[in-house]
């Protein structure tokens, strides 16, 4: 078997990526909801906010270590497998992942170690404080890194010169035309996804006749959430689509399975692509929706992929399934979110087990929808790295041949196969534990950086004992 | 405008390496001391000196990696591809390392297995970042904007000696820093592996010392013509004196000295090196000029770089002062 850079390049990339966006999709929503807990905790006083805000905490602890070390194999990708991409766009690129990753870096530093381990030793208002500047570390992280994602989708403000992007106008740059709704789309995406989780270890926590008063407040923070964002998030998508319509035709081509353009289209509910001979097989449709969906009228027009050269098409098998695995979950979701709705008169929703174990079984849907999402917008921007201008075949190492992506890829899946699983297990027994009293310090200075370190004599000496056994 | 700020920028870059360098040098040499360390206790106690520091030193290398992106994209562009699997290596090793560190506390029953992936992982990351220097002083197959050389080029006997050298120089900056936070035994033995090493590092300076300038007519020109010679006489004068100092430090009762020591020994190599390729970041094709990335891009990353570094050093700063002071049994830090 022929062994292709470009191909293995990008299936490291996508092993890679699909790894670490699993934990700024977690770890934006976590921190933001923590925050919104030490909040109620500083403003109310009550101990119940402590409670729940300790034991999310500690899980975000792991999380986001593990955010940082997956994080720091992302910057040297570029260099080791897509030096060319590199070259011909540093100049405009290179500082706004700079800004992510000192953002990212900048609230590690600073702020996390308060927000970890500073409870008993900062004033409340400085915890809160320091909450607050975590959450908005993340959010300005994941502003950069969509930023510069998007640039790549719809890119704008550059000059070439010498087959080289150079900047001409940061703003145009950054606030690119595909920028406000992939960030909207995706904050409110990774936002879905943690109150999923919060909303299944609350049915879990129930289940098992544990924290009972936690739980209930999990569920029923989560649920209120959700009632306002599954339905945003819908319409988000939406104009998502619209922009992507205008900007990139093609990809939407491809998410819709459009071969021939044509007016009015229907909706392809499922079919089997088939790029070789560019027809959809065995297409399930429903006549004119394409159009009302997509145009928002009865007769628009959709161009299909024939209108491009074949050598300018995306596949279509990934973005067409990613899109319906996507679309498939947010209406899994939007059941979920009412049917709790509707269950919480009388408080139904907390003694229904089908609903309980129902939470508990779609906790993880919101990773799979950022991921089915990511492959969709991804994929479909091929054949190119930056959309129409540099080709993907043309971003690699000119040096690299297949078998050392080969070996470079093997080494990743095992080492990834090893961390991963073993952080999950590492946080599913955070959650078995439960929220209690008195374990809100000790455990959370284990992961991540003990960073204000006056507590070194006041926490920490228990610990130190079965450093021995 | 006219402003040129790329000396700022190979300066700002250079701090960041080498603060890279000796601050997870550290950390990643008391890893590689800690598979040597003779008991359970002990252990322990090595591994607890390194516990609240280790993951901030480490975050400064995605400083170095981003700061030549941004800065110096072609060098980038060109030196990391050439060096596929040492980073490839590196970066799993340190994963590795992490990882084991995070749960060698967590999970007592495998704690043999993370002991041993702690310090494997340190000596892999090590000796891969060794290589990438040695690699680096060599030079690479340049072709326009590309490296074109094979992705093994970097397996030369020279790289292969600076992987090992590193080996013994960051573990030299552990035992330093082991003397600095512990006491007793466990110090006497410290310092005992701090001679070893220095013997190692001393045999390593002179090997590239004396290899670079024979293999480099580039390098041999600038350090021994007139009148160079006589204004870098002293480069090589304060490493040995350095030296002599380190190994009467390491032998006596200085607490301190040694881990000086041993930065002041990196300083001098560090500048030694800067002084042989300067002013090349892709030695022998591209200066930091020719590298450097547009005047916009470099001015635009600039201004958030200022605001934020002084808070990350400051915050540094700060963690080592309250985390200062000998590691004990009874009050570890982890």
């Amino acid at each position: 078997m022929h062994l292709d850079a470009v191909f293995l390049s990008r299936l490291q990339w996508a092993w890679v990526i699909a790894w670490h966006i699993l934990l700024p999709a977690f770890t934006v929503g976590l921190a933001s909801y923590i925050a919104v807990l030490e909040g109620l905790y500083f403003f109310t006083g009550r101990e119940l906010w402590f409670r729940i805000s300790g034991f999310w905490t500690k899980i975000f602890a792991v999380s986001f270590g593990m955010g940082v070390v997956s994080g720091i194999i992302m910057p040297f990708q570029f260099g080791t497998n897509w030096s060319r991409f590199t070259d011909a766009t540093a100049d405009v690129l290179s500082p706004m992942m700079a800004y992510e990753g000192l953002m990212a870096f900048f609230l590690e530093a600073s702020f996390l170690g308060v927000l970890l381990f500073g409870r008993r030793l900062v004033p409340r208002w400085a915890h809160f404080f320091a909450a607050v500047m975590v959450a908005s570390g993340t959010l300005m992280s994941s502003f950069w890194i969509l930023s510069t994602n998007s640039w790549m989708q719809t890119p704008q403000g550059y000059k070439i010169v010498d087959g080289r992007f150079e900047p001409v106008d940061w703003l145009a740059i950054i606030f690119n035309p595909s920028f406000p709704y992939r960030l909207a789309h995706n904050v409110t995406a990774f936002y879905i996804t943690t109150a999923f989780v919060v909303l299944g270890v609350g049915a879990y926590l129930l289940r098992r006749g544990k924290s009972h008063e936690e739980a209930r407040m999990m569920i029923r923070m989560a649920l209120d959430l959700l009632i306002i964002l599954v339905p945003l998030q819908m319409v988000l998508g939406d104009m998502h689509g619209l922009n992507t319509l205008k900007y990139q035709p093609a990809k939407l081509a491809a998410i819709e399975g459009r071969y021939d353009t044509a007016r009015p289209v229907p909706l392809t509910l499922f079919g089997i692509p088939d790029d070789k001979d560019a027809v959809m097989r065995d297409a399930v449709e429903i006549p004119r929706i394409g159009s009302l969906i997509l145009t928002h009228r009865w007769n628009g027009e959709i161009k299909g992929l024939k209108e491009w050269p074949a050598d300018e098409r995306p596949p279509v098998g990934p973005p067409f399934f990613a899109f319906r695995i996507m679309v498939a979950i947010a209406f899994i979701m939007l059941f979920v979110v009412v049917a709790g709705q509707v269950m919480r008169r009388g408080g139904r929703v907390y003694r229904s087990g089908w609903f309980l174990r129902l939470c508990q079984w779609t906790a993880p849907l919101g990773f799979i929808a950022v991921v089915a999402g990511w492959t969709t917008t991804e994929v479909g921007r091929q054949p190119w790295t930056v959309y129409g201008l540099l080709r993907t075949a043309d971003s690699v190492s000119p040096s690299l041949t297949g078998s050392d992506v080969a070996i470079s890829l093997a080494f990743y899946v095992v080492v990834y196969l090893i961390m991963f699983p073993t952080g999950i297990a590492f946080m599913a027994g955070l959650v078995r534990n439960g929220p209690r009293d008195g374990n809100l310090e000790p455990a959370a200075i284990e992961s991540g950086r003990p960073g204000l370190p006056f507590e070194s004599a006041s926490v920490q000496p228990a610990r130190s004992t079965k450093g021995e056994d | 405008m006219a402003l040129d700020l790329v000396p700022l920028w190979t300066a700002l870059l250079a701090l960041a390496v080498f603060y890279y360098v000796v601050f997870d040098g550290f950390d990643l040499g008391v890893g590689i001391l800690y598979g040597f360390a003779p008991d359970e206790t002990e252990r322990g106690l090595v591994m607890n000196s390194v516990a609240p520091v280790w993951d901030g030193n480490e975050t400064w290398l995605v400083f170095g990696g981003i700061g030549l992106l941004a800065a110096f994209p072609l060098a980038f562009a060109i030196i990391i591809p050439a060096v596929y699997f040492p980073i490839l290596v590196m970066l799993l090793a340190l994963v590795f390392r992490g990882v084991a560190f995070e749960f060698r506390f967590k999970r007592p029953r495998l704690r043999r297995f993370w002991d041993r992936a702690f310090c494997g992982g340190s000596a892999v990351a090590t000796f891969a970042q060794g290589v990438v220097l040695g690699a680096f002083i060599q030079g690479f197959k340049v072709d326009g904007r590309h490296f074109t050389g094979t992705s093994f080029d970097w397996a030369t006997p020279f790289a292969l000696l600076t992987g090992v050298a590193l080996m013994f120089g960051y573990g030299l900056l552990g035992a330093g820093w082991l003397v600095l936070k512990t006491e007793g035994d466990l110090q006497q033995w410290a310092r005992r592996a701090g001679r070893i090493c220095l013997i190692a590092v001393i045999i390593a300076i002179l090997a590239v010392s004396t290899w670079t300038p024979l293999a480099d007519s580039h390098i041999a020109t600038r350090w021994f013509s007139w009148p160079n010679i006589a204004f870098l006489a002293p480069v090589p004068v304060i490493t040995a004196l350095i030296a002599a100092g380190e190994w009467y430090a390491l032998g006596r009762s200085h607490e301190v000295l040694p881990f000086f020591g041993a930065v002041g020994l990196f300083l001098m190599s560090f500048l030694g090196i800067a002084i042989s390729l300067w002013p090349m970041i892709v030695p022998y094709h591209y200066t930091l000029w020719q590298a450097a990335s547009s005047e916009s891009t470099q001015a635009f990353l600039l201004i958030g770089t200022l605001f934020l570094l002084p808070i990350i050093l400051f915050y540094t700063a700060w963690s080592y002062w309250v985390f200062r002071g000998k590691v004990r049994g009874e009050l570890g830090y982890h």
